[in-house]
């Protein structure tokens, strides 16, 4: 669980349970006075309500922001406790493109305004959590966002509506018993509620969220830390000098990002105590299910850890319980501790939903997120979307979609579809001529920060027109929502169509693989497709894929079984733009796609094909025929005879005997025909 | 005694050895009594008889074998006879009943070995069974582990030992086994075993097929050691076995200090090849060991030679290691470097095995896939080290652009860094730069959409290259025209004055017509309109001002609506609303009505007017000619036209005969690409100035001017008249073919599907062709076997082979057309 992402805490459970417990009471006033209606409401102000409320401001939409605390970002106020943010503030990139370094900005939100630039706000490399909510207030500010503050929703519900947008309005009543309705909610509250695990003696375990952070209350003492997140590490990294030993237990081993490629685990900045393990510092790692344990405190005030059923065995008093050691001797936690911190992350907060909504948790790999489809609306109810940490479930331990550097770009793809669903405004694209298509995609696969960040879940998607002479391009769209394309979109994909992905090499990221091993990068165009290092890959369908086929693909495929494929090959700068190493490859895919010639020309080669052929390559036609020829130069035109793609004509006339090197003997057709590359794909 | 005999017998026998392999006439078998038979029997020669009955029939099965058989038997000196028992001259070789005729060998009048027909099944089992008869002293038949151990003790220090494994005697490896012992009995103790037992006792799996081993025993000195063993891999045949052994007799490591491409040993001549581990006198003597531990791993594979680097003359570069040369000759020698004396291993073999895959799949084709075939991309790529003066044009960035556009008028080039055409455009850019020196008020500038994406973004740009103006006061116009230095300039000269023209005067109008008012545009104008309207004539005006906005930097117009309008009206016979056109070159002044057209039909009217009638097409211009979607009738000429042939079309066009055609003449000084039109027009270039007929629109038929008829008014009508009645004949069609992807794509999915299919537990449903999936897993372990070369050896390989390619490139260039 990384704080990078992590957004606003709702209140203490406590406080909120007195409101549900009584929703009559609450509701009372609201029907008295008729509730204010809205469009759009967003619970949250953290960056990811934050990020909506900025789309929607710019679309001119009517919103509000409900915030309980009275600035925005409260999360990051308390949270992470050591202050320290482990998303990476990178100011430095060496190069201007300003979509570019948002790939290694992890903490700033989109917006028009460049000085909303994280960079602006700390100098640090992991900043300061301080620094975060600084932004957060400006962001807000600066731009304007309604947020209303200090207002804690204490109940959500649905109404039935007919005319409203989705079947129902959603019923929000504030702390002081306003109710607010609203056409579409869009939840962004975060994870808020500390995550706990019940078993004998979890009293006496202190939690993250309170324990100390000053390290001279851990002098000289033994301590054990259930969990093995960043947040254990990084509770263990603030102490590890002044104790005797730290040992951390939890249920699995411990996942480094660097060898899983996914940012919410362990981070590198966090990991003193797996060097000291390793060296035998006296601190350690244990795996055990946390749920079989049990904690007895003895006399001194002293903690033991033992299992669960040996308290069952029913002899309560503290001293004569059993303890693993008396069996097995060598028991390697034999050791007693002076504390146990609980640091087992967070949850999403249920509490305030009706039954009604029936938002429900994930299944059992992502019980602490709210359900929701690929478009991030929730199964339950249409029109109540899940934003930011809560809505990871889509990307969990994949992706980026649980931080601020990854939602940033799903929110904006919630608010495209919104913008459609509701206003006709179809999902933006551009519209070029086919002879762009292979700069288009060089392009985004160049500077696109959405992509890069957001690999696997974002895609852009290239519409091909009829006859393939043109193409609309859409960027970033949720690719698991891919077969439904056309009603989120609004746009039309009838004559087939190309998916951009980024993507890591299928077997090269896991938590016992090694990253590091000899030959892991692949330099050569014929063998991009086991490229290990993020990629993009490029998916040709002849159609539309459908639900059916997106949902039962291949179980480690992003996307259905494509109709051809090409990897472009991993790059150790990250530049896609070698002519032949990258481009090359490229355009030789995307023309045995679409089965034409999709080569730039000269003006006189557009010129000599025009009188000697009926038909032109698309270079010629969209560009020569408009009047728009690249005429080239002398000294290019020079580079061009001596590589022998260029004639030039004004020898011919004296060497006009060997007609049979002439070009234009055999220039009656343009090369062979060759073999499409999907007229073979059928027979395989 | 008689092995000695033998032996001077065999002295003949290398001989004997290079004939084996041709086939010469048949010897046929003769068919002699007994008697003389016995009496063609010599001292010390070997003789094989088959014996039979007189009444046997002439042909059966072993018959045809044992005629076969005669011709290599005859190589090693055994004569062949079929002897026919006749009831007069009873032999006791002659069987008593039909079925137990046999066949026997002599040495001399000696019986050596009697036969059964049946043991002596095909002809290899005849020569193998003969020969092994007759090298029963040279071929040492063994059954137990022991045995072998007994004769490698015997041998150690004094021969070698060939010890082969073949599955039944009478095989054909049998035969290739005892062909090559006759050959090399005497320099090699040859061992023979069936045992399969014994096979596996000396540590190999296959045992389904025959294999032979060379032990060697000679240089071994401490009798406790055992004997090296090389197993030769190739199957065995007599051709191999012999080039086995003679890579076995060749020296283990050679020490050279020549041109590795002007080396040769016996392996080239075998066909296997050369591998040179190059060494310093510095680590000499570490290299010698490295590459005597090579030549051991490749024995039988590859000749393995030490090359001395500091005494060589020739130039190798400077990090290989190691120099691969193939057997193949002309191929020039790799240069290699290998970190790791097994890759050496794994990169012979491999390109054992890459030279088998090139004979089934055309291996060529593959490596053009990474030759760039894009002209624009090349050429800028070629040109990338060249430095453009590009400080002549100011870099915008996004906190400089708007402050700059405000500033002064601009002009803007968008473009990406990574984008070939934008980069070639960008050449042509620095070009009209370098001509605008200090002569112009607008200024160059450049914005390189790789760096600032966002603001190309904010102006519309997402394309490249984008040309756009900025004038103060007025939103930015997109350049329409072509990409190039001349046709850039005109736009900005054109747009130096505003379009339309406010004209005050009557005589500022004339000299607006002449010309003289705006002489130093008229070189990029060559017609001037004016438009000319009453002062009350608002529409029509709103009209033409538009139209000419529209038509800015692409032709002059002016606008005069004074009140004294009528004194040019009358003079040049128009009626208001009116259009002037001057043209200046032909120093013509012709006006047109404008009865209430709107803005676009005048754009309309325009435009056409600056069509020339009989205009010379230029690669810049065809365009706008080809809009009228009318066949070209083309006058080519070498040079300027001959002003006769302009009269005549130009009569012709007056008298309205060409209205279905756009005529048009080409000057090859002008547009040398004209010679390759023509070249796809004729065989042979026909001789110049040439007429001809292109119907580019339908049917792309080509019609040319008979070439000995004169270019007159007359022959042209006449001639145009039978084209038209379908008369002449065209002489080639335009190919009508779709433009096709120039070369096939890598096909991952394929690749991947192979590799997927490797793991069986991840088995795709839709594979339903397992045997296609086979074999593409096999292509795929080859070539990743290959692969796993360290990168740098890679490069090395590849620059390599892309040179090799060069020479070959522009030939095959032009043959492809692109």
């Amino acid at each position: 669980m990384g704080f990078s992402a992590a957004a606003r805490l709702w209140g203490p459970p406590g406080l909120l349970l007195t409101f549900v417990l009584h929703p009559a009471l609450c509701l009372r006033p609201a029907q008295t006075s008729a509730p204010r209606h809205r469009d759009y409401c967003v619970l949250g102000a953290g960056p990811a309500g934050l990020q909506m409320a900025y789309f929607l401001q710019r679309a001119g939409r009517d919103y509000a922001v409900f915030e309980r605390a009275p600035r925005p970002g409260s999360f990051f106020t308390r949270y992470p406790r050591h202050r320290k943010l482990i998303s990476i503030n990178k100011r430095h990139t060496g190069k201007a493109n300003a979509e570019f370094n948002l790939r290694h900005d992890w903490n700033s939100l989109l917006s028009h305004d460049p000085r909303l630039l994280f960079r602006h706000y700390s100098r640090a490399y992991f900043p300061d959590a301080g620094d975060m909510v600084r932004y957060l207030d400006d962001f807000a500010d600066r731009l304007g966002l309604h947020v209303l503050y200090n207002t804690t929703i204490a109940h959500v519900t649905l109404n039935k509506d007919r005319q409203a947008w989705n079947g129902h309005y959603f019923i929000l009543t504030d702390g002081m018993g306003h109710a607010h309705r609203c056409s579409v909610l869009l939840v962004a509250t975060g994870l808020s509620v500390p995550n706990q695990v019940d078993f004998p003696g979890s009293e006496y375990v202190e939690g993250y969220e309170s324990v100390s952070v000053d390290p001279k209350d851990f002098e000289g003492q033994n301590v054990l830390i259930l969990g093995r997140g960043n947040s254990a590490f990084e509770t263990a990294e603030n102490i590890l000098g002044v104790t005797n030993f730290i040992h951390m237990l939890s249920r699995s081993r411990v996942r480094l990002s660097w060898a899983t490629h996914y940012v919410g685990d362990l981070r590198a900045i966090n990991n003193g105590l797996l060097d000291t393990y390793q060296l035998k510092s006296l601190d350690g790692l244990l795996e055990s299910d946390l749920t079989d344990l049990a904690v007895v405190k003895d006399r001194e005030g002293k903690f033991h850890v033992t299992l669960k059923f040996f308290l069952e065995e029913g002899n309560q008093s503290a001293d004569a319980i059993t303890l693993p050691q008396d069996d097995s001797d060598n028991f390697a936690m034999r050791v007693a501790y002076d504390r146990v911190i609980r640091c087992l992350g967070w949850n999403f907060d249920f509490s305030i939903f009706n039954k009604s909504l029936r938002l429900s948790s994930g299944g059992e790999f992502s019980k602490k997120y709210p359900l929701v489809k690929a478009s991030y609306e929730s199964k339950g109810s249409r029109g109540l979307f899940v934003l930011g940490t809560a809505s990871h479930s889509v990307d969990y331990r994949k992706s980026a979609g649980g931080f601020i550097h990854g939602f940033r770009y799903t929110v904006r793809a919630v608010h495209r579809l919104l913008e459609h669903r509701h206003h006709s405004v179809a999902w933006p694209s551009t519209q070029h001529p086919i002879s762009q298509l292979t700069s288009s995609i060089v392009r985004r696969v160049n500077e696109a920060s959405g992509l890069y960040q957001m690999f696997g879940v974002l895609a852009d998607v290239v519409l091909l027109k009829e006859n393939a002479t043109a193409f609309e391009y859409l960027e970033e769209f949720p690719m698991q929502m891919l077969a439904q394309l056309e009603t989120i979109t609004g746009r039309k994909a009838r004559h087939g169509l190309f998916v951009i992905n980024m993507e890591y090499g299928r077997n090269f990221s896991g938590p016992d693989k090694d990253v590091f091993f000899y030959d892991r990068s692949v330099g050569h165009t014929e063998d991009a497709w086991q490229s290990n290092f993020l990629h993009p890959v490029i998916y040709y369908y002849r159609h539309l894929p459908t639900e059916q086929e997106v949902r039962f693909r291949p179980a480690d495929w992003a996307l259905p079984r494509p109709t051809a494929i090409h990897h472009i090959v991993e790059d150790f700068l990250t530049d896609w733009t070698a002519p032949v190493g990258h481009i090359l490859p490229l355009r030789r895919f995307l023309e045995n796609c679409l089965d034409t010639d999709l080569r730039s020309f000269y003006a006189e080669s557009c010129f000599l094909f025009t009188l000697t052929h009926q038909k032109l390559p698309p270079f010629c036609q969209q560009g020569y025929l408009r009047m728009q020829g690249l005429l080239g130069t002398e000294s290019l035109w020079r580079h061009g005879v001596e590589s022998g793609l260029l004639r030039d004509y004004t020898i011919v006339g004296r060497r006009r005997e060997d007609q049979g090197q002439g070009p234009l003997s055999s220039s009656q057709a343009p090369g062979p025909p060759v073999q499409p590359l999907d007229s073979n794909k059928e027979e395989l | 005694m008689m092995s000695s005999s033998f032996n001077i017998f065999r002295v003949g026998i290398s001989f004997v050895m290079m004939c084996i392999f041709y086939k010469s006439a048949v010897d046929s078998l003769s068919e002699l009594s007994p008697q003389k038979y016995f009496s063609t029997l010599q001292p010390g020669k070997a003789s094989l008889a088959y014996f039979c009955q007189a009444d046997s029939p002439r042909t059966s099965v072993f018959l045809e074998e044992l005629n076969e058989a005669v011709k290599p038997l005859q190589d090693y000196g055994i004569s062949v006879a079929k002897v026919n028992c006749v009831k007069e001259e009873t032999s006791r070789y002659c069987g008593k009943e039909k079925d137990l005729v046999k066949a026997y060998l002599f040495r001399g009048n000696i019986l050596l070995r009697e036969f059964p027909t049946d043991t002596l099944f095909d002809v290899n089992a005849i020569v193998a069974h003969v020969l092994f008869a007759l090298l029963f002293n040279e071929v040492k038949y063994i059954t137990t582990l022991e045995d072998l151990q007994n004769i490698e003790n015997a041998l150690k220090g004094k021969a070698n030992i060939a010890f082969s494994y073949v599955r039944a005697i009478g095989t054909p490896e049998h035969r290739a086994v005892m062909e090559a012992a006759f050959v090399y009995g005497t320099t090699y103790q040859f061992v023979l075993t069936t045992e399969t037992a014994l096979l596996e006792s000396i540590g190999t799996e296959d045992i389904k097929n025959a294999h032979l081993y060379f032990f060697h025993c000679k240089q071994v000195l401490d009798l406790t050691e055992q004997c090296r063993r090389t197993l030769m891999e190739p199957p065995l045949t007599t051709l191999n076995i012999h080039r086995f052994i003679k890579t076995m007799e060749a020296p283990l490591l050679t020490e050279v200090a020549e041109d590795p491409q002007q080396v040769s040993t016996v392996h080239l001549q075998l066909g296997l090849p050369l591998v040179f581990i190059v060494s310093q006198q510095a680590t000499y003597e570490a290299d010698r060991r490295t590459a005597e531990w090579v030549a051991w791993r490749l024995l039988g594979k590859a000749g393995v030679l030490l090359l001395l680097r500091d005494s060589l003359e020739v130039d190798i570069p400077q990090h290989a290691n190691v120099v691969f040369r193939r057997a193949e000759e002309g191929v020039p020698v790799e240069f290699l470097v290998l970190h790791d004396v097994d890759l050496i291993i794994s990169c012979v073999e491999s390109n054992m095995h890459i030279e088998e895959i090139q004979e089934d799949e055309d291996d060529m084709e593959s490596s053009d896939m990474d030759i760039q075939d894009d002209e624009v991309a090349e050429t800028v790529y070629r040109d990338r080290k060249r430095r453009l003066p590009l400080e002549l044009t100011v870099e915008l960035t996004e906190e400089t652009f708007n402050a700059t556009v405000v500033a002064s008028d601009s002009i803007v080039l968008f473009y990406a860094g990574w984008q070939a055409v934008s980069m070639a455009f960008l050449q042509s850019y620095i070009d009209l730069a370098i001509k605008l020196k200090g002569t112009s008020n607008m200024l160059l500038t450049r914005v390189n959409c790789a760096d600032w994406s966002d603001l190309c973004t904010k102006q519309n740009v997402t394309e490249f290259p984008v040309v756009k103006m900025y004038k103060e006061g007025k939103s930015p116009v997109s350049y329409p025209g072509m990409l190039g230095t001349e046709d850039l300039l005109k736009f900005i000269q054109l747009n130096r004055i505003s379009c339309p023209v406010n004209i005050t005067s009557v005589q500022e109008a004339e000299e607006y017509l002449s010309g003289e008012l705006y002489e130093d545009l008229i070189s990029y104008s060559s017609v001037s309109v004016l438009g000319l309207f009453s002062p009350n004539m608002t529409t029509a005006k709103e009209d033409f001002t538009e139209a000419g906005n529209y038509l800015k930097g692409c032709v002059i117009t002016g606008i005069y609506s004074e009140d004294d309008v009528l004194i040019l009206s009358n003079k040049y016979a128009a009626t208001l609303p009116a259009l002037l056109l001057a043209r200046h070159k032909e120093g013509k002044i012709e006006s047109i009505p404008l009865a209430n057209s709107p803005a676009q039909d005048i754009v309309q009217i325009i435009t056409d007017a600056l069509l020339e009638t009989f205009p010379e097409i230029t690669v810049e211009n065809l365009p706008i000619y080809l809009r009228l979607q009318k066949p070209l009738l083309i006058l080519f000429s070498d040079g300027s036209i001959n002003p006769q042939y302009k009269k005549a079309i130009l009569t012709l066009v007056n008298e309205k005969h060409l209205d279905s055609l756009t005529p048009c003449w080409l000057n090859l000084k002008n547009t040398p690409v004209g010679r390759g039109v023509l070249q796809a027009y004729f065989d042979a270039l026909p001789p110049l100035p040439l007429l001809v007929v292109v119907n580019l629109h339908s049917g792309g038929h080509v019609f040319a001017f008979p070439s000995d008829q004169a270019i007159t008014e007359q022959n042209l009508l006449l001639w145009l008249k039978k084209l038209e009645a379908g008369l002449e004949s065209h002489i080639t069609i335009l190919p009508a073919q779709e433009w096709k992807p120039p070369l096939p794509a890598y096909d991952f999915l394929s690749m991947m599907d192979a590799a997927a299919s490797q793991h069986p537990t991840r088995k795709d449903p839709e594979c339903t062709k397992e045997t296609d999936a086979q074999e593409n897993d096999k292509k795929h372990e080859d070539k990743s076997a290959f692969r796993k070369e360290p990168i740098e050896t890679l490069r090395i390989k590849h620059w390599n082979r892309s040179n090799l390619f060069k020479g070959e490139k522009s030939f095959k260039h032009d043959n492809k057309e692109l």
